[in-house]
């Protein structure tokens, strides 16, 4: 199985690899960026997408995670493996830890991106659901320059993102949890390091394993700011159910001002569905969308669950 | 412009090519340089029976161009009785014991993901190893010999004996 033929270039630089991709698209050509190829390589080769060209960023620029003031701030070309294994993303952003953690298997994780993953925009990928409920900013450079788009602006429709043919995902600014001692306040959304003591974050990510492809069925990642037993900031967001990764705002608004305990968590869970049309929901020969819409409920419910039990 | 040349080095050996742009790692090792023991399996990513290591790291061959790993280390499975002076590697001597095969045709894959995983993890759980053969399918064995067969391989190898297996912390 062979991809068809197309133009293989190597661009070192995001300045380069900027220069190429604005250069087919002005000539008129399609051409794909090459990140992990994790994507791109099986869609070439089920032909899926036949590029003319294809642009290899190579770069280190791009890979590893660094800590600043008030954010972890990921290379775009970070292996799933190497976020997995990152003691701070672990401590700073675990929805996005746990998530990484269920792609594909051992050979995906050390090939396959955190970048590549989120502008391929698959429906059931499981990061994006993680880069919602984390409130990451995704930072686009393009030939105007950089831009910043907030993770709810991202995915627009099936493998849709907001990307341009020319722009390229640099970097993933995930706002560092807290950890009890080192806290996000919700009044401003900044760190307060140690100040009231009292705030902490919980996290989880879970799914349901889609039997033939390995994606999610259903995947479910949650983070819960909370000021003691009382929730202050909740971010749910769902992946596999519909067209893209979504933010549950009515789970989110249950939540908000109460507890985590059992019986909240039923009630939250029980508007999962609250803001998607029935008829938005995925169907597959292995899965109806009715079922997807009952298992997102139960994995609602699972998901807060994991976070704070 | 479609052809490419690279270099390779393929279980030590430098290799110099001449690849298309949609030339596949694994068909640049099979076909072009004589390597057979990565197999091609599924052709999509999922059966692992093409498993190699790339730098360190196991990796299937048949998702990653051949031109994208112009300059890197490649490692088949064809490696590990080499090492051995023709005797069976650790590895592959508990899969032969172990009846960690019938087939065969996954084996290279699964004996390439099992050293990468005892170089990280020198005594994995038997949920350890299942996770970690995760992306290795075989349809002969039901997997149980096989988790058998890489616990027995633990117990035998250290994984200071490999040095050319690093999982690329290097």
């Amino acid at each position: 199985m062979f991809p068809p033929e197309f133009d293989y270039e190597r661009a070192d630089s995001v300045a380069e690899a900027v220069d190429r991709l604005a250069a087919h698209t002005q000539a008129g050509a399609d051409a794909e960026l090459l990140a992990g190829g994790h994507g791109l390589v099986p869609a070439m080769k089920a032909g899926d997408r036949e590029p003319d060209a294809v642009v290899d960023l190579d770069t280190e620029d791009l890979v590893g995670v660094t800590e600043r003031e008030d954010s972890l701030a990921v290379g775009a070309l970070t292996t799933y493996s190497d976020l997995a294994d990152s003691t701070l993303v672990r401590e700073h952003a675990p929805v996005l830890a746990d998530a990484v953690a269920e792609v594909g298997d051992v050979q995906i994780r050390n090939r396959g991106t955190l970048g590549g993953n989120l502008v391929e925009a698959h429906p059931a990928a499981d990061p994006p659901a993680a880069v919602l409920a984390a409130d990451a900013t995704l930072v686009l450079v393009g030939p105007d320059g950089e831009r910043e788009v907030p993770a709810t602006e991202f995915f627009v429709g099936e493998r849709e993102t907001v990307v341009d043919p020319a722009e390229i995902l640099t970097e993933i600014r995930v706002p560092a949890a807290g950890d009890g001692t080192n806290a996000r306040t919700p009044e401003t959304g900044t760190r307060d390091a140690g100040a009231s003591g009292a705030g902490s974050t919980d996290a989880a990510y879970v799914r349901r394993t889609h039997p033939a492809t390995g994606y999610a069925l259903v995947g479910v990642a949650a983070v819960l700011d909370r000021d003691g037993e009382t929730v202050t900031d909740a971010r749910v967001a769902a992946t596999g159910v519909v067209e893209h990764a979504v933010r549950l705002p009515a789970v989110e608004a249950a939540l908000a001002g109460g507890p985590v305990d059992a019986d909240a968590r039923t009630a939250a869970a029980a508007t999962a569905d609250d803001d998607l049309d029935t008829g938005r929901f995925r169907s597959d020969p292995s899965a109806s969308g009715e079922f997807r819409q009952g298992l997102l409920a139960t994995y609602v419910e699972r998901a807060l669950a994991a976070a704070v039990v | 412009m479609a052809d490419h040349d690279i270099t390779l080095t393929v279980d030590g050996t430098t290799e110099s090519l001449t690849v298309e742009s949609r030339t596949l790692l694994v068909h640049a090792l099979r076909d072009q340089l004589g390597y057979t023991a990565p197999n091609v399996g599924c052709e999509s990513g999922k059966c692992g029976a093409c498993t190699v290591q790339l730098d360190g790291d196991a990796v299937k061959s048949c998702t990653i161009l051949a031109v994208e790993a112009d300059g890197s280390e490649v490692r088949t499975a064809g490696a590990l009785a080499d090492e051995a002076d023709g005797e069976l590697h650790p590895i592959q001597a508990a899969f032969h014991e172990e009846h960690g095969l019938q087939c065969g045709y996954c084996t290279p894959g699964m004996l390439l993901t099992t050293e990468a995983l005892l170089a990280e993890n020198s005594a994995p759980s038997r949920e350890a190893i299942r996770h970690a053969l995760k992306g290795n399918v075989c349809r002969c064995t039901g997997y149980g010999t096989i988790v058998d067969a890489v616990e027995t391989a633990a117990e035998r190898v250290d994984a200071s004996d490999y040095p050319d297996s690093a999982t690329g912390d290097d």
